[in-house]
């Protein structure tokens, strides 16, 4: 019969179906991390459970942990018992750990893809919803509760009700200055926050192949922002190419089996999906959002919608009146205060080279602070080996250490109340980068060019 | 996890859309290393000021309000995995959240807490939350059970959907982890027979 991707790989992870419709769902690589593990350990503790599949379960600290000075101890208690508490678990439970200070650590959804942790046809889940992220390697991925990261440890399983299909395709050819984020957040823009609640997208078409591994990464990863569980591509040479060698990849042989398997990994022509839509790529321009849900998103050169004023029932106005805009205005010539860029959405070397390209020499603005936080050890390596540390110094941005950062407030960084930022991360919500924090969405060449005017331009006019 | 069978309760209308768990528990207070004490800061930017002094305006902070069960607008729970979020809105006294559509992570986490997301369609939701903004003591009765809602006061009783083996599982106070952790023969065969290993 035929079957959709993530059919084939569902099926071939069912242990036991129940009666009343879940399955036993077995899971390959389980990851973790210090905010969402901690309850978890203790629920086996209290069952007095050993951990099922101690080699399948890889540990990092990426949440709470200051991007400067990593070798100094954490200055935050509670996060740095959040972290300790992490190393005391791993050591006690033989958890591998990408600890602060080890060469591997970062971003958890970072590390998995780099280090060869995820392939093509895994099931992949961690306590974190962007785990959707490894989906880009054609593996079915995504984030769990700390209920379920305990569940996970005591039994290598899940029970899940299989979720419904939808394709997303993208047709056509992406135009210059247009990336994978303007990809995802023009998609988000036009499905809403609930759009795919309940279903596992598939994202396929030519200009879905035409990404990197990183873009795909990044489309990928903000599936979860349109209520999808999460979102997968069908692996190809340029899967092969990216995990051809990494650390925890298959080598020889066993490269050479998994490859045979691996091409296997595709949807049947007459597969059906519950739901399936086609959008132009040369429709879609870089975006910017403006408002405090990532499906608030609109191409730079467009105003904020007006239609809404008489009925409010998205919250809109609310939304609007935290965010200090007007509907209807264009967001052109705003001034902008501070640039991140980094977050598992949008910090891989790649997007690092993207900033570094434009930026060089140039300077950013000076009532603009940029920071860029590579998403791991193995990305700040690479960005120092390229030279790419020098580039950005001298355009006077600040190259920080590997971790979450300002994505979500939880460290040290954090953008102070009624200020906005231009964000390469995912979540735009209202306090997410610290209480009061405006956050704008954005690609990272937006990032880029918005740092450098200090305002917020259509970057059109600039990349040609 | 806590059982229920039958709450009969006051409700808190809270009918803002895309209530994402940032709101229901903002990340700052996720540092913490055990399940209780969430409660406290549930909605904690919506409900104080910078200063902590409570905001007149929230709907927590309106004393005609009260009740174990909240009545959330469409999409509640979005964003984040964070079963902090689910941990916050049971610490804070509330048994069942009722809306008219609820994000996937947050359902499955709330249910694994023996906190019942209850699904009603956008008009039922709507008609709830008139009722109660306008008779603030107006009573919520839902019986898991017979998978029904029930309110009095507008004569109105309607069924609502729940997974089979997640009723039974908040009926007896279950959890999925005692379930998996018997299902150990099969796993173990699973994994023998698998067809790629990584
Ligand atoms: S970078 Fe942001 S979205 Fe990604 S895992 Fe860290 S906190 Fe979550």
């Amino acid at each position: 019969m035929a079957k959709t991707l993530f059919d084939k790989i569902w099926d071939a992870h069912v242990v036991r179906s129940i009666p009343g419709g879940q399955d036993v769902f077995y899971i390959d690589r389980h990851l973790i991390h210090e905010v969402t593990s901690p309850q978890a350990f203790d629920e086996l503790e209290r069952r007095k459970l050993p951990l099922f599949r101690k080699q399948q379960v890889v540990a990092t600290a990426d949440h709470n942990v200051p991007t400067r000075n990593q070798h100094l101890p954490i200055q935050d208690p509670l996060s740095r018992s959040q972290v300790d508490k992490l190393t005391e678990n791993c050591h006690k439970y033989g958890v591998e750990l990408f600890g602060l200070g080890h060469e591997n650590q970062g971003i958890v959804h970072v590390i998995g893809p780099e280090l060869g942790l995820t392939q093509p046809g895994m099931t992949i889940v961690c306590g974190d919803s962007h785990t959707s992220t490894h989906g880009a390697f054609g593996a079915i991925a995504f984030g769990i509760g700390t209920s379920q990261v305990a569940q996970v440890m005591a039994s290598q399983c899940l029970l899940q009700s299989r979720p419904k299909r939808m394709r997303i395709n993208l047709d056509g050819d992406l135009r210059k200055g247009v990336s994978a984020k303007d990809v995802i957040l023009y998609i988000i823009a036009q499905l809403g926050t609930g759009g795919a609640t309940g279903y596992f997208v598939e994202y396929a078409g030519k200009a879905i192949r035409s990404l990197s591994m990183e873009g795909r990464m990044t489309v990928c990863n903000m599936s979860i922002e349109m209520g999808a569980r999460g979102g997968l591509i069908a692996p190809d040479e340029v899967t092969l190419a990216y995990l051809k060698g990494k650390k925890y990849a298959p080598k020889g042989e066993e490269w050479q089996k998994a490859v045979a398997y691996w091409s296997t990994l595709h949807t049947d022509a007459s597969a059906a999906f519950d739901v399936e839509y086609t959008f132009k790529a040369e429709n879609i321009s870089p975006m910017i959002t403006y408002g405090t849900n990532p499906a608030m998103g609109m191409a730079l050169n467009e105003v904020i919608p007006a239609s809404t004023m008489e009925v409010d029932s998205q919250g809109m106005l609310k939304s609007l009146s935290y965010m200090g805009f007007a509907p209807g205005e264009s967001l052109l010539g705003h001034e902008i205060s501070y640039v991140f860029i980094g977050s598992c959405t949008n910090s891989r070397i790649e997007d690092l080279r993207v900033v570094a390209e434009y930026v060089k020499g140039k300077q950013k603005a000076s009532h603009v602070e940029a920071i860029i936080v590579p998403g791991s050890k193995l990305v700040e390596q690479q960005a120092r080996e390229e030279g790419l540390d020098a580039i950005l110094a001298a355009a006077g941005f600040e190259l920080r250490e590997p971790g979450c950062s300002a994505c979500l407030a939880m460290n040290d960084d954090k953008i102070p109340a009624g200020a906005y930022c231009v964000s390469t991360s995912n979540r735009n919500f209202e306090g997410r980068q610290g209480p009061g924090a405006r956050t704008l969405l954005a690609s990272p060449l937006v990032a880029a060019i918005t740092a450098v005017e200090g305002k917020i331009v259509n970057i059109m006019d600039y990349v040609n | 996890m806590e059982k229920f069978s039958i709450l009969n309760s006051q409700a808190v209308p809270l009918p803002a859309e895309n209530v994402d768990t940032d709101q229901i528990i903002p990340a700052r207070f996720l540092k913490a290393t055990t399940r209780e004490g969430f409660g406290k800061n549930l909605f904690c930017d919506w409900r104080y000021a910078s200063d902590g002094t409570p905001k007149p305006d929230f709907v927590l902070n309106d004393t005609r309000y009260s009740g174990q069960i909240l009545l959330a607008g469409k999409n509640f729970g979005c964003g984040s995995s964070r079963e902090h979020a689910a941990w916050a809105i049971y610490d804070a006294g509330f048994r069942a959240v009722i809306s008219s559509y609820f994000a996937d992570i947050f359902k499955g986490n709330a249910l694994n807490n023996g906190l019942l997301p209850l699904q009603v369609s956008e008009e039922v939701l709507q008609a709830l939350i008139n009722q109660v903004q306008a008779q603030p003591d107006t009573k919520i009765s839902i019986n898991l059970s017979e998978q029904q809602l029930h309110v009095g006061a507008i004569g109105l009783t309607v069924s609502f959907e729940i997974d089979a083996y997640k009723k039974e599982c908040l009926l007896h106070g279950y959890d999925d982890i005692d379930f998996l952790v018997n299902q150990k023969e099969a796993i173990v065969n699973y994994e023998k027979n698998r067809q790629w290993v990584y």
